[in-house]
């Protein structure tokens, strides 16, 4: 199953990598990660998606509770919670027909264009991470040059929240 | 024996800013030798180098931290071990950067898969250099961070004092493990006062050290019904300091119990309720006990592959209770049913004042109805081998041993079939006194860690048990056991064979012996005197007795006792990888 574990470590050198290197050594999978300062600049708020069974999920916590550097985490995947995650898509739109296309499947997935050169567009889109695939699956059709993907963020809804 | 602590001349200067702390300015290698003092260090254990030699004039210019120079940076950090398994105290390393760093590294692995609490300080090149693969350049900090409880590179002078106490925290709380401080060169040139923290506090680390009291209550219900128990103890009893308690604790149950090879020691091995250890090589009866039990009581245990066998086959009936200081080691290899994370020593205490307030006890019919059926299993005499054999029997090396030291002597060994007899045959009747490489399975261990057992413990016999191939490994360590005149007796179970790698050929691999015959084998007693020592040689029977008297009554001396073997001995039981524990290969 899949599950988001929010992280809040010591923002020291090395955290990262204590973080990267336990999934790596343990053999678990890491499918996005995204890493931060939050406002308190000694600490940093890491988010990270990974897939396994409840077992293999549950050592997962353990070990990285057992980093030294981790402070508190949060598996938001067993609360009501909010996920989101921000690609940029930069499209070539050679003629006038693409760009009102391109245009159009923006708006339909609430998507924004935040830069325009002679023959690209740039489209900031905004979403879970099923509506960005959904996204990038409907621009096939058109000379997609690069995506950039944030990896995912979450919050839990409501009370409960990771804090010191 | 000469004491390490005289190889430094007096100096005493350090000592005089003591009163003045706040105001004088130490460099980073005064503040490194002040904080060893603070933290009442008494011997490290290193090899110098470039980087690290202002820390090595600042502890020329002391007296109260000793050092021991080792002939290879490996060697430093088992001896440190050796050193920690035997007294419970953190073993302290110093070694200089790059090779001296990346020699250490087994060592380090071996520390953190045994729990070792340990404080390893490398020498860095100076900050202005790192990331420019300078001379002697490793990222040390990286290379170690998956065999490390934690580590530091410290990179402003002001942080070398807290970050030392950080470390010594580290290394000894909770499961203890090697802490690992990378110190740059300019850092230990740079000067700040030194001031140093008397206690630590941390918002990421807070080890749990009791157990939860509901937990212990259904604990100790679990205990009053059993009819079929096991009490499976490890390493973490040793380390906990929790023999005595898990004695009381087992006798107040009667109930039988069973030690992991790193556990040996925790309960003496010479009473009744002891089954042997478990496990690939463990006895019969303590096998067959874990395969029939009801309850099982793990305690300071990690369900290792070693012990479980094919965990889809482990205690199929048993419902278990696990405590241990690291959450993450409960229900990681086999699913317990109640899990007690807290430090054994607390959490058993709790435990016996819960059943001391019961007035049940468990059902004495069912209880005798086991141990009767313990005593079938233990009369098969699984550890019988043939004492009329006109060859050396390694057993019988390790029963003469055992006998003549009284059980008493603190034991070391290396990695293979002598490691396995030394566990069965030499019954360890108090905690501290077995030093083995058990998880990382380390040649080469065994001598380095006499080296600092015998360090710690000066008056008392430390035995190397090795065969002629671990040995090897760390061989060069004859010369530092001569530097400081330590009277290890170092008993080589010679059978000219890699003993484990050849028992494992013969049962799975036809009897093809790729690679595991030890040819071109030096001879032991030149290669002892060479290195200043006693050699001895024995090839019968009926000398084995004679000169293990002749060697620990020579009590300056180091003595090393070659025993030409019988090469096809193999160790039973035995195990087989991915069998149940019931399926034991026996003599």
């Amino acid at each position: 199953m899949r599950h988001i574990i929010s992280i809040l470590m010591e923002n020291e050198s090395g955290a990262l990598s204590r973080v990267a290197g336990l999934f790596s050594a343990r053999g678990y999978n890491i499918e996005s990660l995204t890493v931060a300062p939050t406002e308190d600049p000694t600490l940093s708020r890491l988010t990270l998606v990974t897939r396994g069974s409840e077992e293999v999920v549950e050592q997962i916590t353990k070990q990285l509770n057992k980093l030294v550097d981790v402070v508190k985490l949060l598996d938001l995947t067993e609360h009501r919670h909010i996920e989101r995650e921000i690609a940029m898509m930069k499209v070539r739109v050679a003629g006038g027909e693409d760009r009102a296309e391109v245009m159009r499947m923006a708006e339909i997935f609430r998507g924004r264009i935040i830069d325009v050169s002679s023959d690209t567009y740039v489209v900031e889109l905004t979403g879970d991470s099923a509506k960005l695939d959904a996204f990038i699956e409907a621009m096939r059709p058109f000379d997609v040059v690069e995506v950039v993907r944030s990896g995912v963020m979450g919050i839990a809804r409501g009370d409960v929240a990771l804090r010191l | 024996m000469i004491c390490p602590r005289q190889r430094f001349p007096r100096g005493g200067w350090i000592r005089c800013v003591h009163q003045e702390i706040e105001t004088v300015e130490l460099t980073g290698a005064e503040i490194f030798a002040r904080c060893l003092q603070e933290e009442g260090v008494d011997l490290v254990f290193g090899y110098p180098g470039g980087s690290v030699l202002h820390i090595y004039d600042a502890l020329f210019k002391q007296d109260q931290v000793g050092h021991v120079l080792v002939r290879h940076e490996q060697a430093a950090v088992h001896a440190a071990e050796g050193y920690a398994k035997s007294t419970n105290r953190p073993g302290v390393v110093l070694v200089t950067s790059g090779p001296g760093a990346t020699n250490a590294v087994t060592g380090i692995a071996n520390a953190y898969m045994d729990s070792v609490p340990m404080v390893v300080f490398t020498g860095q090149v100076p900050t202005s250099l790192i990331g420019n693969d300078a001379f002697q350049e490793v990222d040390t900090v990286g290379i170690t961070r998956p065999c490390v409880k934690h580590n530091f590179l410290v990179k402003d002078v002001k942080d070398l004092a807290v970050t030392i106490k950080k470390a010594f925290y580290l290394a000894t709380t909770g499961r203890p493990g090697p802490v690992v401080v990378d110190i740059p060169k300019d850092i230990t040139a740079d000067r700040c006062p030194f001031h140093y923290p008397k206690s630590m506090q941390m918002r990421s680390y807070n080890p749990t050290v009791k157990g939860h009291p509901g937990q212990i209550r259904r604990a100790v219900d679990l205990l009053l019904q059993a009819r079929q128990p096991v009490i499976y103890s490890g390493g973490g009893v040793v380390l906990g300091g929790g023999s005595k308690l898990l004695t009381e604790f087992t006798r107040l149950l009667n109930f039988p119990i069973t030690n992991t090879l790193m556990g040996l020691g925790a309960y003496p091995a010479s009473d009744r309720q002891f089954l042997g250890m478990l496990g690939m090589h463990g006895t019969y009866e303590a096998n067959m006990a874990m395969h029939h039990a009801d309850v099982l009581v793990a305690i300071g245990a990690r369900f290792d592959d070693r012990v479980t066998g094919n965990v889809a086959k482990f205690c199929p009936n048993a419902r278990i209770i696990h405590v241990d200081v690291d959450p993450a080691s409960i229900s990681k290899n086999v699913k317990v049913d109640v899990p007690i994370v807290g430090q054994v020593e607390p959490v058993l205490r709790a435990m016996l004042k819960e059943l001391r307030a019961r007035e049940r006890r468990p059902d004495a019919d069912a209880m005798e109805k086991w141990w009767k059926q313990i005593d079938e299993w233990r009369a098969m005499d699984c550890l019988k081998y043939d004492r009329e054999s006109e060859r050396i029997k390694p057993q019988a090396v390790i029963e003469t041993l055992h006998r003549l030291t009284g059980g008493d002597a603190f034991i070391t060994s290396d990695v293979g079939q002598h490691q396995m007899w030394a566990a069965q045959f030499y019954g360890f009747d108090k905690p501290n006194r077995w030093i083995n490489s058990g998880g990382l399975g380390t040649m080469g261990f065994g001598l380095p860690a006499a080296i600092g057992t015998q360090l710690a413990h000066p008056g008392e016999t430390v035995a190397c048990i090795t065969g002629e191939s671990s040995i090897q490994m760390c061989i060069q360590e004859l010369s530092t056991a001569l530097q400081y005149r330590l009277p290890i007796k170092v008993l080589t179970l010679n059978n000219s064979y890699m003993g484990m790698v050849r028992q494992w050929q013969e049962f799975f691999y036809q009897g093809r012996y790729a690679m595991s015959y030890m040819e071109a084998l030096p001879d032991f007693v030149q290669l002892a005197e060479a290195y200043g020592h006693v050699g001895m040689r024995i090839e019968r029977p009926g000398d084995v007795e004679g000169a293990l008297r002749e060697a620990l009554d020579m009590k300056d001396r180091l003595v090393f006792m070659d025993f030409i073997t019988d090469a096809d001995e193999n160790v039973y039981p035995m195990v087989p990888a991915g069998a149940g524990q019931n399926e034991m290969i026996l003599l």
